[in-house]
Order: C-alpha cells, then structure tokens, then sequence
C-alpha cells in the first residue's frame, strides 16, 4: 500500500524532472516577482526590510497556486485517475503521495530560493532562520490544502480561475503566521509561537486535506 | 460456484436514465459481450461494474455479496480498460508499466518467475511490444499505445476484466494476442465484459443488448 503511494510519488517527481519547465516556472515566478518589487519601491533599505516578510510570503503562495491546476489536471485527461481510484491502495494515501511530490517540486524549490530573496531586501541573520522555518511548515500546508481546491475543480470549464477563489480564503491563516514569524524575528520578538502554529496548521492538513480531495476526485471520475 | 450478478440496474447520467432494469450473470471463467449502438450505455455499464459509478438502482452481487458492502475489495479484484490509456508520453513503455504495476499492487514480479521487472517484461512480451520498451510512450502510435493499456491487463492476475473497446485501433496481430490473453484469463477462471463493435473471439461468450433495457417513453427521441 505504501510502496503503491510512495511509487506514484516517484512517478510524479521522474514526470516533473522530465518536463522541467513546469517545476522551473514556478520557482522563476517566485524570484522574478518577489525581485520586482525593490525595483519598484525604490532600494530604501527601512522600507524594503518592511515589506520583506508579506511580499516573499504572497509571491511564494501565488507561486504555488500557480502550479495547483495542473495537479490532477494531467492524471484526469488521461484516465489515469480513474485507474489510481479503482487502485486497492485507498486515494487519500494517493493523494498525500501526489501532495508529497508537488510540495517537492514547487514548495521546496520555492524555499531553496527564499535566501536569494532575502538578501536582496537585506534580512538579517536573526531574520533568516525563522522565515525558513516557517516555509518549510507553511508551503506543505499549500500544497494539501490546494489539492482540495485542484481535486474540486476538476472536470469543471475554467477551472483555473475556480482554484484561487476556493482556495485563496483557506490560505489566509498561512499567510498570515507565516509574515507574523518573520515579522516577530525582525523586531526582536520569538517567532516560535507562530512556528508552532504553521506546524499545528499542517499536522491537521494532513490527515484532512488528502481525505477531502480524495472525496473531490471521486466525484470526478464518476 | 462464484457469480458476478447485476440485479435490477439503473443507470442515471446527468438527468438521463441511460437504462433500466438491467440484470446480467457472468459465472467462474464466463465471458460477456455488451452489445448496442453508441450512447446506449455499455461504457456506463462498464464504469459502474467497476464502481466507478453507483447505481441509482438495484446492485451489483459477488459471490452472493452486495458489491456495495466492501468496495475495496472488489477494486482488488478487478482491471478496467477505458477508452483513455492513462500512458504518460514522457516514460517509456516500460516505466509506464512498471509504475502500473506497483500501484495496482501485487509487486512488479506478481505470479511470475525471475522477480521484479519480469512482470513488465512478461507483459511487454505477450502484447508484442519488447522490442519498444525502452521507447517514449510519445514516439508510439495509438495502437501501440492500447496496446500498453492492455499490457496492464496481464501485471497483475484479477477474477475480472472490464474491457470498453479494447480492439480499438489495433492491428489483426494484436488482436490475436489479446484474444489468446482473454483464453487464459478465462482458463485461469477469470471472467471477462467486454463492449466492443468489432467481432472479438471469446467461445462461449453470452451477449447483453443494451437495447433491451432503454428507458421507455421520451428517452428515445434524444438525439444523443
């Protein structure tokens, strides 16, 4: 059962390797955005260090929902979902697996390039571990959380402009502990409460979100 | 004896009964052959033997077991053939196999000599695609690609094929490889549905007819 889930996990990272643009986009966008905005602003460096924790935070989640239609979108067109449903391993446990290999190639590529983004809006040292810490708890939750907003939208037309309007208000409690984390680290304050939080946050995404999405894809190969 | 009974069928899609009605028996090593015009609901019938749809009446029966009652057990014990192939361009005909072959359980080297990988290989065999294993699924023609969704039929061993055009695009030779693969299934007690417009060889075989269990009254002057 677990080598069922763990082998399609393999599949989706061999899959998304081969197809390099896709995971490459995600990261690109991330940098390419989040490096926009000192170009706007103007390089004042009180101002930059300000907006620092909310920019890298919404661009690292619009990043991610960026990637979230394709999920399931590929596997539905092409009648695998339908075989991964009628799979003895229970699709909850497929669908953390499909969680599992999206987080790897959008949400931790996305964290990897975090210190680039940080340096150019001049984060401090006491700042930097806690923002990735945060990440690396808060773009999990992304990831599963999406995969409700992916597997609901499935087979419906315009589906890509459904996921960010189902998703986006279930997202707000990530955003918001995640900016607090760094926010906290910036003015001296622990970031740790907010840390727990993001890793509260994930331990009951995921249990719930694959059994949700699972429930959703369902519906979908019916 | 084990039976896989439908008993008083209804199918619904969308707001439309498709049919009504419906019962069919097919026994230990049994074949059955739906038959009916397009849009008559043998592909429906095929989705909702697999579970993939829940009837809006009646219900399916194995072994005298409502289906129903343990799902998981009758996905356990079944392979579906859609209409898509569910083949990933970007692996080879290998690695697609091998990926099927881990998730529908059962282990690469299921019920074959010589460990994991001998399955695939096995199963490559038999369909006639060895020499294309190595092949990007993307550089193979449609009928090669059916040719890979059938290979998954012979991964894994299940009491119950569920086949929905499986001859699509496929040249006299393969057909005659599937059809020897439907003798041995059956040999090994295996029991087969398979809707098709093509003439398939399966001795025995009873034939369902869609038509006689089309919803009466108004349904028949739909177009589709």
């Amino acid at each position: 059962m677990v080598g069922a889930a763990l082998s399609l996990a393999g599949r989706d990272l061999r899959l998304a390797l081969r197809q390099r643009s896709d995971a490459g986009t995600v990261v690109l966008f991330f940098v390419l955005i989040a490096a926009l905005f000192p170009l706007a602003i103007g390089p004042a460096p009180d101002v930059l260090l300000r907006i620092a924790p909310g920019v890298i935070w919404v661009t690292a989640l619009l990043a991610v929902l960026l990637s979230l239609e394709r999920l399931f979108l590929a596997d539905f067109e092409d009648g695998s979902l339908e075989l991964l449903a009628l799979a003895p391993t229970p699709l909850s446990l497929l669908v953390l697996a499909k969680c599992l290999a999206h987080w790897l190639t959008t949400g931790l590529p996305v964290v990897l390039a975090a210190p680039v983004i940080a340096l150019l809006y001049g984060l401090g040292a006491d700042a930097f571990l806690p923002l990735i810490g945060a990440m690396l708890l808060g773009t999990p939750s992304l990831s599963l959380i999406g995969a409700i907003g992916a597997a609901l939208t499935l087979g419906a037309r315009r589906g890509g402009v459904l996921v960010p309007l189902l998703v986006l208000p279930l997202y707000v409690p990530v955003l918001i502990l995640g900016a607090l984390a760094v926010d906290a680290a910036l003015a001296g304050r622990p970031a740790t409460p907010h840390l727990l939080l993001l890793g509260a946050l994930l331990l009951a995404a995921l249990p719930l979100a694959p059994l949700a999405a699972a429930a959703a894809l369902r519906q979908a190969v019916e | 004896m084990t039976l896989f009974e439908g008993r008083d069928l209804t199918c619904v899609r969308g707001e439309r009964q498709v049919f009504t009605g419906l019962g069919f028996t097919v026994p230990q090593g049994g074949a059955l052959i739906l038959h009916g015009p397009n849009g008559s609901g043998k592909s429906s019938l095929l989705r909702l033997m697999a579970g993939l749809l829940d009837p809006a009446e009646g219900s399916l029966v194995w072994d005298a077991r409502p289906v129903s009652g343990d799902p998981e057990a009758h996905r356990a014990r079944l392979h579906y053939l859609g209409h898509l192939d569910a083949v990933k361009p970007v692996l080879s005909a290998a690695e697609n196999l091998t990926f099927w072959a881990s998730a529908q359980g059962g282990g690469p080297g299921d019920g074959q000599m010589g460990g994991p990988g001998a399955g695939v290989a096995a199963a490559l065999e038999r369909i006639g695609l060895t020499g294309l294993s190595d092949v990007p699924a993307r550089m193979l023609s449609a009928g090669q690609r059916r040719r890979l969704a059938i290979a998954r039929l012979f991964l894994a061993r299940r009491g119950l094929w569920l086949l929905d055009e499986p001859t699509v695009g496929l040249d006299e030779d393969s057909i005659g490889r599937l059809q020897a693969g439907l003798a041995d299934h059956r040999q090994e007690g295996g029991r087969v549905v398979v809707a098709t417009h093509t003439a398939i060889d399966l001795p025995g075989a009873e034939r369902l007819d869609l038509m006689a269990f089309q919803p009466p009254s108004d349904a028949g002057l739909e177009p589709w």
